[in-house]
C-alpha cells in the first residue's frame, strides 16, 4: 500500500486552502482526492458575488474565487490532485480507500485533513407535514440544476427557511423567468446576511413571511401549493391564521450539517446535535493526526473565514508531521 | 430626512443612517469604512447591482457558462438584462474574465465570463 505524506479529503476552498498552507510548511508529497470532475466544490455552483471581500480584498463570484485557488494549486510541485475520486473507507490508522475511474485504491495518510464540507438540512429533518409529491428540492440542489444543469426545477417556487441558500435562490428563480411566491421563515426575523436580505428579497420585492410556517404541502403528483400559518413566540401555530399559497415548487433553505461519516467510520467522537468533531481546539478531532476543516468542521457564513482556518489547519497538520519526524 | 440602511458592500452589513435632503444624500453616518458613503449616494440617488447569471453553452465542457457584468448595472433593469443573458448560446471556449457581450444592452459594462470552458471534456 501506497503511504503518503499528507491526504487532504475535498478540493472546495477549505481543502485547497489546506494543501496550499501545507505545502508552503514544507509538506513536500500530498494527495488532494476530489469526487467531483473539477476542483472548486460548492464555488462552482455559487455563481453569485460576495465572495473574497476579506480574503482577496476584492469582490468575486464564487467560480473566480476559487480559480485563484486553483491557480495556485497548479503552479506548486508535491500536491497531487486525483479528481473524480470517492473516498468510501477510512479506518483508525488513517488508511483511506477510494473509487476512481476503472480502480479502487488504498492509502495510508500519516496526516490526513477532511475538507468534506455540508450536506443540505431536507424537509424530513424539519418535520414538514404533507404529502410527498414531486417539486420538493433542498435549495442548494436547486441551485445546482439552475446553474451547472442549466435545468429550472418549477416556475412558481414558495421557499421554507430564509438562509443564505434560500435568499440567493429567490433571486435567481426570478432572474430565471419563475415567479417567488413567499419565502416562510419561523424565527422573527431572517436568519441570512443582511446583505441577502437587501440584493435578494427587498430588490425584488420578494414577500418575507417571519414567524410563519408551512403547515402542509400540497398536492398529488406534483406540488401544487402549501398552507401557512403564523406561530406565536413559543412557536406554536396561531388559530385562523391559515392562509394558502399555490405554487408548483418548495425550496427548502433550513440550514446545513457537516459531513463527517468518515470521521466518523474512524472512530472519531462526533457532537450528536451538530455533527462536528468533538476536540479540544480549531480543527482537531479525537484522533492524533486527523484533521477536520472547513463546512465540516462547523457551518460557516462565509467563504473567507473558511480560507483562513483552513490555512490555518493546512499549517497545524505540517507541524503534526514535523513533530512526527522528530519523535 | 432621516434613512436606515443596510450596507451591502461587504459581511460586516453596517447600519447606515443616511441623511437625504431633495433626493440626495447630505451625510452618512454609521459606517466602519468610506465605502459605506459611496453605498448610501448610489443607493440614494441610483440604485445599482452586479448582475450574476448563466448563459447556456454549445459544444463545450460544460452546460453552463457563469457569467456576470464587469460593473454594478442600474437596479430597475437586472430582470430585463437576465431575460436578455438567457438567449445567449455561446459555442467558443473561454477563460475567467473574457469579455463575452462588450458595451452590453448599451450600458456600458461588458459581460464577462467567470470561468475558464474547454472545448471538450
Amino acid at each position: 500500500m501506497r503511504e503518503r505524506e499528507l491526504v487532504i479529503v475535498g478540493a472546495g476552498p477549505a481543502g485547497m486552502a489546506a494543501a496550499i498552507a501545507a505545502r508552503e510548511e514544507g509538506v513536500e508529497d500530498i494527495l488532494l482526492l476530489e469526487r467531483d470532475q473539477y476542483p472548486g466544490g460548492i464555488l462552482n455552483q455559487c455563481v453569485h458575488t460576495g465572495f473574497g471581500i476579506e480574503y482577496f480584498h476584492e469582490v468575486l463570484t464564487g467560480p473566480e474565487y476559487a480559480q485563484h485557488f486553483i491557480d495556485k494549486l497548479q503552479e506548486m510541485t508535491g500536491i497531487t490532485i486525483s479528481l473524480k475520486s470517492f473516498v468510501v473507507r477510512l479506518t483508525k490508522d488513517k488508511t483511506l480507500t477510494y473509487l476512481r475511474p476503472g480502480a479502487l485504491e488504498e492509502v495510508r495518510a500519516r496526516a490526513l485533513i477532511m475538507a468534506t464540507g455540508c450536506r443540505e438540512k431536507t424537509r424530513e429533518m424539519v418535520h414538514i407535514p404533507g404529502t410527498r409529491p414531486a417539486g420538493i428540492f433542498s435549495a442548494g440542489l436547486a441551485q445546482k440544476l439552475i446553474n451547472v444543469e442549466g435545468l429550472l426545477p418549477g416556475k412558481e417556487a414558495v421557499i421554507v427557511g430564509s438562509g443564505d441558500i434560500g435568499l440567493i435562490m429567490a433571486r435567481r428563480f426570478i432572474l430565471e423567468g419563475a415567479q417567488v411566491k413567499g419565502i416562510i421563515e419561523i424565527q422573527k426575523q431572517s436568519r441570512g446576511l443582511t446583505r441577502n436580505v437587501v440584493q435578494c428579497v427587498e430588490d425584488f420585492e420578494v414577500p418575507l413571511y417571519c414567524r410563519h410556517k408551512i403547515s402542509r404541502i400540497l398536492g398529488r403528483d406534483r406540488v401544487e401549493g402549501v398552507d401557512v400559518m403564523a406561530v406565536d413566540e413559543d412557536l406554536r401555530e396561531v388559530p385562523g391564521s391559515a392562509f394558502r399559497l399555490a405554487c408548483d415548487t418548495v425550496l427548502v433553505s433550513v440550514g446545513l450539517i457537516p459531513e463527517n461519516e468518515l470521521v466518523e467510520m474512524a472512530g472519531a467522537v462526533l457532537d450528536k446535535r451538530t455533527n462536528s468533531p468533538v476536540s479540544g481546539g480549531l480543527n482537531l478531532t479525537s484522533i492524533p493526526g486527523l484533521f477536520v476543516c472547513g463546512n465540516a468542521f462547523k457551518v460557516y457564513d462565509i467563504v473567507d473565514s473558511v480560507s483562513r482556518d483552513s490555512a490555518a489547519c493546512g499549517r497545524l497538520a505540517a507541524a503534526y508531521l514535523k513533530g512526527a519526524r522528530k519523535s | 430626512m432621516i434613512k436606515k440602511m443596510t450596507c451591502i458592500q461587504c459581511p460586516k452589513s453596517c447600519c447606515l443612517s443616511v441623511d437625504i435632503e431633495n433626493c440626495r444624500v447630505r451625510q452618512v453616518s454609521g459606517n466602519l469604512c468610506p465605502k459605506g458613503e459611496e453605498y448610501a449616494g448610489a443607493e440614494v440617488e441610483n440604485p445599482r447591482r452586479i448582475l450574476t447569471a448563466t448563459v447556456l453553452a454549445r459544444g463545450l465542457s460544460m452546460k453552463m457558462i457563469p457569467v456576470r457584468t464587469d460593473q454594478p448595472i442600474p437596479r430597475h433593469r437586472m430582470r430585463e438584462a437576465a431575460a436578455e443573458i438567457k438567449k445567449i448560446r455561446w459555442d467558443r471556449p473561454l477563460k475567467t474574465g473574457d469579455v463575452m457581450v462588450a458595451d452590453f444592452l448599451g450600458l456600458g459594462v461588458n459581460l464577462i465570463a467567470t470561468r475558464s470552458i474547454a472545448a471538450h471534456f
